[in-house]
C-alpha cells in the first residue's frame, strides 16, 4: 500500500465526520433519558449539527445529506415524514445564504444566528405538523423545545469547533 | 472559528449554481410530496420505519442501557433524601389497602360463583413479551416509543402495550428486532373507553401533550373530575376493563384524563397479546386497503 492511499482515506475518513457526527446527533434525540417531562420538549440536536457546518464546512455537508438527516430524523422520532426533511433543508439553505455574514465573527453572533434560524424552524414545524394533523399542536411543546436546543446549543457548537480544528483544518 | 477568508473563497460556495438552486427547490417538493404519502399510504410509511429503526436498534440499544443505569443512581440518591416521609405515607396506605384486600377477596369469591352459576364465557388468557424501551419521543409531532422485542419474539401488529399501571400504547409497526409502540398520548391514537363507575362509553383520543381528551360521549353523560377510566374492549382492539386514568378537569374545552402510566420512567414495558383480531386485523386490512380512511389507530 502506497502513503497516498492512506493520505487519501484519512482524508475522506476526516470528510465524513461532519455527517457521521450529525448521523449521532440524530440517533441521540431519540434516546430515552428518564428525565420526566424531557421527551415532551426534546430537543432536535441534529440542527445545530446542520447549521454548524452550513456556515463552516457546506462542501462536507451537501444537500443530499441533509435531506438524508431529516429522512432519517422523521423516521426515528415518528413525525410526519417529510416534516423534517423540510425544516432541514429550510435550517441549510437560510444558513448558507448568510454564511459570509457569520464567519470570522465572535461567538455570540454564531449564537444569535442558530436563535433566529432554529425559531424559524420551531415555527416551521409546527405549521407543517399542524396542518399534516388538521389539528392545532401544542405551541407550548415547540416552544420548550426551542428554548431548550438554545441552551444546547453552546455544548455541541464547543465540540464541533474543537473538532474542526483539530480534524478538518485547511491548509 | 476564525477562518481566513481566501479559505473561505476557495470553497465553492454551493446554492450559487443554478444546479444546486434546482436540487434545493426539487429536494424540498420531495420533502412535501413524502408527507402527502405520508397521509396516504400509512401502511407503507409504517413499514419503513420499522425497517430503519431495526438498523438503528443495536446502537439504541447500547445507548439506553448506561443512560438507564444513571438515572437510576440519581433515583436513588433522590429518594434516599425522602425515605422517611414515604415509608410514612406507604404505611397509611398499606393499611388502607389491607382492608380493600379483604373486600375484594370477598368480592372476587362472590363473582367467581356468580360466574359459575351463570356460565359466563371468560375472556382469552393472554401471553405476555417483556421488552426495553430503547427509544422514545414525546414532542410536539409524535409521541412514540422503541422497544427492542420485534416479530422473532411473537411481537405483531395491534398488540397491547401496558406496564406496572395500565395502558400506554399499541403496537403500530414491527421489524425482526424491534417494535414501534403508538402511545395513547399520540394525536392519532383513538381508544374506546368506559367511565367506570357509570359504564358510560366514549373515546379517548391523544393530543401529544401528557393529557388526553373524551370524545364522542352520549348526550347527557355526565362526567365529573377524579371518574377512572378504563378500555371497553369495543371494536375488539383492546380488552375491556385495562385501567387508563383518571378525569382532570371537565370544562368547556373538553374533558381532560390525567393518565396512570409514567411515560418518563418507562423503562420496561409488557406487550399483551389478548389473540383479539378487531380493528387492526391486518388479513382484513389488506382485503379492504380502498377503505383506509383516517389516521394511524383511527376506525378501519
Amino acid at each position: 500500500m502506497s502513503i497516498a492511499f492512506w493520505q487519501k482515506l484519512d482524508q475522506t475518513v476526516r470528510s465524513i465526520t461532519p455527517f457521521g457526527l450529525s448521523l449521532l446527533l440524530v440517533i441521540l434525540s431519540v434516546a430515552p433519558t428518564y428525565i420526566p417531562g424531557y421527551a415532551q420538549i426534546a430537543p432536535i440536536l441534529a440542527l445545530v449539527s446542520i447549521y454548524h457546518w452550513a456556515i463552516y464546512r457546506p462542501n462536507l455537508l451537501p444537500l443530499f445529506a441533509v435531506f438524508i438527516l431529516g429522512l432519517l430524523q422523521d423516521l426515528l422520532i415518528g413525525s410526519p415524514p417529510g416534516l423534517y426533511v423540510l425544516v432541514f433543508l429550510t435550517v441549510y439553505g437560510m444558513t448558507l445564504s448568510q454564511r459570509r455574514f457569520f464567519t470570522g465573527k465572535s461567538f455570540a453572533v454564531y449564537w444569535f444566528g442558530f436563535a433566529v434560524v432554529s425559531l424559524v424552524a420551531s415555527v416551521e414545524s409546527w405549521v407543517v405538523g399542524s396542518v399534516w394533523n388538521f389539528a392545532l399542536l401544542d405551541f407550548n411543546a415547540v416552544t420548550f423545545q426551542y428554548l431548550l436546543s438554545l441552551g444546547i446549543f453552546p455544548i455541541i457548537a464547543w465540540i464541533f469547533l474543537r473538532w474542526q480544528q483539530a480534524f478538518l483544518r485547511q491548509e | 472559528m476564525e477562518q481566513r477568508p481566501s479559505a473561505l473563497l476557495r470553497i465553492a460556495v454551493p446554492l450559487k449554481s443554478s444546479a444546486q438552486r434546482f436540487m434545493y427547490l426539487g429536494l424540498i417538493a420531495v420533502a412535501f410530496g413524502l408527507m402527502l404519502l405520508g397521509k396516504v399510504d400509512v401502511v407503507l410509511v409504517d413499514r419503513v420505519r420499522a425497517e430503519v429503526t431495526d438498523v438503528v436498534v443495536p446502537i439504541l440499544e447500547a445507548l439506553s442501557r448506561p443512560v438507564a443505569t444513571v438515572s437510576k443512581g440519581i433515583q436513588n440518591f433522590q429518594e434516599l433524601v425522602v425515605i422517611r416521609e414515604e415509608n410514612a405515607i406507604l404505611k397509611q396506605q398499606n393499611a388502607r389497602l389491607m382492608q380493600w384486600q379483604t373486600v375484594a377477596r370477598k368480592l372476587q369469591a362472590e363473582n367467581i360463583a356468580l360466574q359459575n352459576l351463570l356460565g359466563v364465557v371468560h375472556d382469552k388468557n393472554a401471553n405476555y413479551v417483556s421488552a426495553r424501551v430503547i427509544a422514545g419521543s414525546g414532542g410536539a409531532f409524535a409521541n412514540m416509543l422503541i422497544v427492542n422485542a420485534g416479530e422473532i419474539d411473537g411481537v405483531r401488529k395491534g398488540q397491547v402495550v401496558i406496564s406496572d399501571r395500565g395502558i400506554i400504547g399499541r403496537i403500530s409497526g414491527v421489524s425482526n428486532r424491534s417494535a414501534r409502540v403508538l402511545l395513547i398520548t399520540d394525536i392519532n391514537s383513538r381508544i374506546p373507553v368506559l367511565i367506570e363507575n357509570n359504564r358510560t362509553r366514549a373515546i379517548m383520543t391523544g393530543t401529544n401533550t401528557s393529557r388526553t381528551k373524551l370524545i364522542h360521549l352520549p348526550p347527557g353523560a355526565r362526567v365529573t373530575p377524579r371518574d377512572r377510566i378504563i378500555t371497553s374492549g369495543h371494536g375488539g382492539a383492546f380488552p375491556s376493563g385495562l385501567p387508563v386514568g383518571v378525569v382532570a378537569s371537565v370544562s368547556d374545552g373538553g374533558i381532560e384524563v390525567q393518565l396512570f402510566a409514567d411515560y418518563a420512567k418507562l423503562e420496561f414495558v409488557r406487550i399483551a397479546d389478548f389473540g383479539l383480531k378487531g380493528l387492526v386485523d391486518m388479513s382484513v386490512q389488506k382485503n379492504s386497503l380502498k377503505h383506509k380512511a383516517g389516521g394511524r389507530t383511527g376506525k378501519k
